[in-house]
């Protein structure tokens, strides 16, 4: 799609670059896959979660928010997200074939930050800045507190694991997920349509 | 919050303010965290004047309550607070973090301007949104974990 001047931009939320490597090397990509140790990202947009997308025009306007969306279907069996659905939904944007949204529209599928969610996310930042210093236990005690302040925030709760040692797809992150659903949460932030 | 005495020593004190950090002098006792003008300055951008918390031409008016002059210096909380920002502190690691305020980073995220970030790639080169200005741009966070 980048023919038709799309540009994708990856971000890692990853404790670091050796993370991230595998999957950008297996993956080959042409546009920049970027690599965010601080999750200045997710801090800047309110993300809470991996994936999230956000479509931007060439004005540098958000004209489609925070979304949970796959470009495979490589995790549809965990998610139930289709991807091909959301692919031409792409497409058709970059087409131009897609009415601009207003402001409004754009406004009533956002999720602004709380203060809570910015003092978990500076409790993350001491967190990180201590673990890239060498105080793995001052680290995690931040860690902790910021996933108590901002339980909805799995960039802090799922995120950390690997720098608390955790395997993030073992069964504390399964738990994690289970207890989140049986409190009547969902996982994946979807947006409606497109 | 008192200023501490005189005889607390100094130490250095890291302070994280978006993600950069400065070390700087700070006095702390009882769990306290005390900022002279110049480290306040160096860690922050802020000038502590009598008038008040200072940067280009914008002030921020003290409380009323400080037991010295801001000219000594000031207490690290309350900065934080008089900034309207999120603090994560920790006195025994001498360091603390500065978040983003929660309404100034709502504000622009609904004022639907993509705010603008430069990353490094996996060969260490930056990147920045605004790089992309007059192309579509498909932002995708995701993550190995």
């Amino acid at each position: 799609m980048s023919s038709l001047g799309l540009v994708v931009i990856a971000v890692a939320l990853d404790r670091g670059a050796d993370d991230a490597r595998p999957w950008i090397e297996a993956a080959r990509p042409t546009h920049p896959s970027l690599i965010d140790v601080r999750h200045l990202v997710a801090d800047l947009y309110n993300m809470v979660n991996v994936p999230t997308v956000l479509w931007i025009d060439e004005r540098g306007r958000v004209v489609r928010p925070n979304d949970a969306v796959f470009a495979t279907d490589t995790f549809r069996h965990l998610t139930g997200i289709d991807s091909a659905q959301m692919l031409a939904a792409i497409r058709a944007w970059v087409r131009g074939e897609t009415p601009a949204p207003t402001d409004e529209e754009v406004h009533a599928l956002q999720q602004l930050p709380r203060p809570d969610s910015q003092q978990a996310r500076a409790a993350f930042g001491l967190g990180q800045w201590l673990f890239q210093r060498g105080r793995l236990e001052a680290a995690v005690r931040h860690f902790a507190r910021a996933g108590e302040i901002a339980p909805d925030d799995f960039t802090i709760r799922r995120g950390t694991l690997p720098m608390r040692g955790i395997d993030p797809m073992g069964p504390e992150y399964r738990a994690m997920a289970q207890a989140w659903a049986k409190a009547g949460n969902t996982w994946y932030r979807r947006l409606p349509g497109p | 919050m008192r200023a501490p005495e005189a005889k607390a020593a100094e130490r250095p004190f890291t302070l994280i303010d978006g993600g950069t950090p400065v070390e700087v002098q700070a006095t702390v006792a009882d769990g306290a965290v005390w900022l002279l003008p110049e480290a306040v300055r160096a860690a922050f951008g802020w000038e502590l004047k009598a008038q008040g918390l200072c940067r280009g031409s914008t002030c921020i008016p003290l409380p009323s309550n400080l037991s010295r002059s801001a000219t000594e210096g000031m207490d690290l909380v309350e900065l934080a607070a008089l900034l309207g920002r999120p603090l994560a502190l920790d006195v025994d690691e001498g360091a603390a973090c500065l978040g983003g305020a929660a309404q100034e980073r709502a504000q622009t995220l609904a004022s639907l301007e993509a705010p603008d970030f430069t990353l490094p790639d996996l060969a260490g080169r930056e990147h920045s949104l605004r790089q992309q200005r007059g192309k579509k741009v498909l932002l995708v966070a995701w993550a190995s974990w």
